[in-house]
């Protein structure tokens, strides 16, 4: 019998499999597809301290083996989250892993504490949103701003914090440092790569806000390789992400060092692709006759 | 719980140059699906994100649906062959609500806009009008006419039937005729016309839209419109809540 059971941040999720917020709404719609109980957890839309209406349409570009995205952060705010979604949430079978996104350390205070009095498993805190003018990416490129964020919200939170970290930076190794020496708890990357798309006949970007977030297989690489590399230099657990379409890329995100995965832009393509995810990795575990997931994890041979 | 399907291409062809009129087999989408909903397809051919493609009709176990060579996506969908299975995802979205107190209907369609609006005009007995560029573009003619009360036709280059924009065509109908509902569908300058118009007149109005789409079931939030609601209603989602609005929610202004 094989376990596939992970201790996360001293939460027990029965399989690594999550998803990647934005990616997944509140779970209402995937869940028509397949039963959420079958994640080991799921990363909600991004939340704000108020509601948001997010950017203009158009809000999506197909690119080589990606999207751009640049959806701006459309959420209800953290409080209808906490007074509505959540509670409906509760008996899904599947972790919730919160996220949230603020303007200035204050807002990311208050929506740590909103969230800490919920049913949410996990808060994720975004830094690296690409999308909004102060959606986080100012917090998350600079080591000492994220250092002190993340000591910052860390008083005020009763949950496990992992923070978002962007891909959009000179040194993921320093802010992943940064982060963990401020208090988190875990780390989430990466967060989608700035973009652009033109438009050659009109000389106009696709995207509404012209640049957007490029996710999807075309990230993997750039994904696997800073999860590697944070995974070398931190002690705490960490989610990758990144363009996963297969049993096999979970596996490959695993050895690098991720303790969870989250599918995200593959879930447009094939809504139940984690049906298609559990059962390679279950095939991948018998045939290199490993019984206990766990121990893959960082487990990378380099040469 | 729902599922992705695999279904038989089993006829297609390509009745103006551009245009494809693919039928596939699938008794569980055509029992399912209501007019003005549509279809989310992996077009093959190395693209990566699914195609929303509007149902033109359905019966007899098959679903058919016509789409217009655009960029990579409906370039590898149109190379398919009769026998290929293709991955679709759908029926999917709020389609065209017909109510009883619909006498007297009105379709209105543009362009590839007029391919939405075939099942509707089979299930409601209405007044239609048909519009494109030129005569080289008319599609659909004669199947519109076999269901509908009436069919005008017009191009904008003249060439062929009415003279000039179609939404035209209609105002000048409506001048003289009695209207309950409007159903439209096609490019963004007819709808804003045909929206004007319907609300100038005080009559309700359907219009399917379109928009670039991810997730095609409502997670992903990049397939939105402006709605005339503010806060957290001020962007609908094209695929979720729509294609089809009301055309008081809708500004067009995107």
């Amino acid at each position: 019998m094989i376990n596939t059971k992970i201790n996360f941040c001293g939460i027990e999720f029965k399989n690594p499999i999550v998803t990647a917020s934005g990616t997944f709404g509140f779970g209402e719609e995937y869940g028509e597809y397949v039963d959420l109980s079958e994640y080991g957890g799921f990363g909600a839309k991004g939340l704000t301290r108020y509601p948001r209406e997010g950017n203009k349409a158009p809000r999506i570009a197909e690119t080589p083996s990606g999207i751009l995205n640049s959806v701006g952060l459309q959420n209800p705010g953290v409080e209808y989250f906490a007074a509505h979604t959540m509670p409906s949430l509760k008996n899904c079978g599947a972790h919730v892993i919160a996220n949230m996104s603020g303007n200035t350390v204050e807002e990311y205070c208050e929506m740590a504490e909103i969230l800490s009095d919920t049913d949410a498993a996990i808060i994720e805190m975004n830094i690296s949103c690409p999308n909004v003018k102060h959606g986080g990416l100012a917090f998350g490129t600079d080591a000492k701003t994220v250092n002190e964020l993340t000591a910052a919200v860390k008083k005020h939170c009763k949950k496990p914090l992992v923070v978002k970290l962007s891909p959009n930076v000179t040194s993921i190794t320093d802010i992943a440092k940064a982060a963990e020496d401020g208090g988190a708890d875990g780390l989430s990357l990466i967060n989608t790569l700035l973009g652009m798309k033109i438009d050659i006949h009109s000389r106009r970007p696709i995207l509404a806000n012209n640049m957007g977030g490029l996710s999807g297989p075309a990230v993997k690489p750039v994904a696997v390789r800073m999860v590697y590399q944070v995974h070398q230099v931190v002690k705490i657990p960490i989610i990758g992400m990144g363009g996963v379409m297969s049993g096999d890329d979970v596996i490959e995100f695993m050895l690098a060092g991720a303790s969870l995965v989250a599918l995200g832009t593959g879930l447009f393509v094939k809504p139940d692709l984690i049906l298609d995810v559990k059962r390679d990795i279950a095939a991948y575990m018998e045939r290199h006759g490993i019984e206990d997931i766990n121990d893959i994890i960082g487990a990378v041979r380099l040469n | 719980m729902k599922q992705t399907k695999l279904c038989k291409l089993i006829s297609k062809s390509e009745p103006i140059p551009g245009i494809f009129d693919f039928t596939v087999e699938s008794p569980e989408i055509a029992a399912e699906a209501r007019c003005g909903q549509f279809l989310h397809i992996a077009c093959g051919g190395g693209t990566f994100l699914r195609r929303p493609i509007s149902i033109c009709d359905a019966r007899d176990n098959c679903v058919r649906f016509i789409f217009e060579v655009k960029g990579e996506g409906t370039k590898a969908l149109a190379e398919r062959n009769i026998g290929d299975f293709i991955d679709v995802m759908g029926p999917l979205g709020h389609g065209f609500e017909v109510k009883p107190e619909h006498k007297n209907a009105v379709i209105i369609g543009g362009g590839i806009g007029v391919f939405p609006l075939f099942l509707l005009a089979k299930q409601v007995k209405s007044d239609v009008f048909l519009g494109f560029r030129g005569k080289d573009r008319v599609v659909m003619e004669d199947e519109f006419a076999s269901v509908a009360k009436s069919v005008t036709v017009g191009t904008d280059d003249g060439s062929y039937g009415y003279k000039g924009y179609i939404a035209s065509a209609m105002d000048e109908y409506l001048d003289k005729n009695p209207c309950d509902v409007i159903f439209a569908c096609g490019p963004k300058p007819m709808l804003k016309a045909v929206k004007a118009i319907a609300e100038r007149r005080g009559i309700e109005c359907q219009l399917s839209l379109e928009q670039r789409m991810g997730c095609g079931i409502g997670a992903c939030l990049v397939c939105t419109c402006e709605s005339t609601k503010d806060g957290m209603d001020k962007q609908l989602r094209v695929c979720k809540n729509g294609p089809v609005f009301d055309s008081r929610e809708v500004t067009l202004n995107d």
